[in-house]
């Protein structure tokens, strides 16, 4: 890919390669991560609260797995300087949500599950086939438009709906992250409505 | 007699149109694979343990016996074997198939449904 085919937005983000390699690993609760959780008035225990457990649990799931595409990119030295900025924003925004998630499933009595070893994300997502800019894109774009409809389709299952809603800010931002990634791509814009979930 | 000879013929058109025609089409595996694709890969692959299992065989084996994922207790311990009739049940609500399962995604169209099964059987050599 030629740089001039990237259209990645300006960012104006403070997170530097540095932060970004650092950071892992580290999980506080933002400000924002636990007024959406207190938002969730009905978050209390229930009858379908084991199951919402497990529904965000393995929606955590896919946050890891993210995070981890995301550092496996950024330290794959392939990324030029300004995709590398907003690969690290992207990222933050799954580390984010991995503490909401986190959040919601501790406050529900439940343990969250652990990340796996990098190693194993690695190979499942066939990272020894990424050579370039674009391969690194492709694979984002990929799991983001897969986490997306991935949340869509568990968002009817949420015995709380606070907990659905919750589902449908992070799943903006899913969708939002793949918009950018697939412009950088230079891919086409989706022709018709409704193109998550389908 | 000849009501009887109708009657006959009658049903036997039926158990044809049931046995070949389009009312009793196997779903398409090729759309099944997008809609794989679009709806699954998000947590599965076919040959790679993810937020799922791997689903390549999926068809004809008993739920939850891949080696090296982790299933819930809920799913390790079904007695279920994957065919149409279960993976058809799984995918329109997990949930009330095997109560604990930790999947909870849902497909909501029947039609969908057959087809991504038609596309797991393909992958599992079915
Ligand atoms: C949100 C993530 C997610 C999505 C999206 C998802 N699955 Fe799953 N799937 C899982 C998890 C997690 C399990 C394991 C469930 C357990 O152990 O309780 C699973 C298990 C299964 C199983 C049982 C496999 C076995 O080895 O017994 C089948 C079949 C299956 N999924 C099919 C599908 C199909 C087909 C789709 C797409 C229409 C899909 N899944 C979408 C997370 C997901």
């Amino acid at each position: 890919m030629s740089s001039t085919a990237l259209t990645i937005p300006p960012t104006g983000i403070v997170n530097d390669r540095r932060n970004f390699l650092a950071g892992v690993g580290k999980a506080t609760l933002s400000a924002t991560a636990v007024a959406l959780i207190v938002g969730c008035e009905s978050l209390a225990q229930g009858s379908g609260t084991m199951s919402d457990v497990n529904i965000l649990n393995t929606a955590l799931g896919l946050e890891h797995e993210g995070i981890m595409a995301y550092q496996i990119g950024a330290e794959s030295g392939l990324l030029q300087p300004e995709v590398l900025k907003v690969a690290v924003m992207f990222q933050g925004h799954h580390k984010e949500h991995r503490e909401i998630l986190a959040g919601a499933i501790r406050k529900l009595g439940g343990t969250p599950v652990a990340e796996k070893p990098k190693a194993e994300y690695a190979a499942a997502l066939n990272v020894a086939s990424i050579k370039n800019q674009a391969d690194v894109l492709r694979l984002a774009a990929r799991l983001e438009r897969g986490a997306t409809n991935a949340y869509i389709g568990v968002m009817p299952a949420f015995a709380d709906r606070g907990l659905a809603q919750v589902a449908a800010r992070l799943v903006a931002d899913e969708s939002m992250h793949w918009t950018v990634l697939a412009s950088a791509l230079g891919e086409p814009l989706p022709a018709k409505a409704l193109s998550f979930g389908a | 007699m000849i009501r009887r000879f109708t009657a006959v013929t009658v049903s036997w058109q039926f158990l044809f149109a049931l046995t070949v025609g389009p009312a009793f089409a196997a779903g398409d595996a090729e759309r099944g694979a997008q809609l794989y694709e679009s709806r699954c890969t998000g947590c599965h692959s076919l040959d790679a343990n993810r937020v799922g299992p791997m689903h390549r065989g999926v068809y004809g084996r008993k739920a939850g016996t891949v080696a090296g994922f982790s299933y819930s207790p809920a799913v390790k311990n079904s007695t279920i074997v994957w065919d149409e009739a279960t993976l058809d049940r799984w995918l329109a609500n997990p949930q009330e198939l095997i109560p604990g399962q930790r999947m909870g995604f849902r497909v909501a169209l029947p039609e969908d449904r057959a087809d991504i099964v038609a596309y797991l059987r393909r992958e599992s050599g079915k």
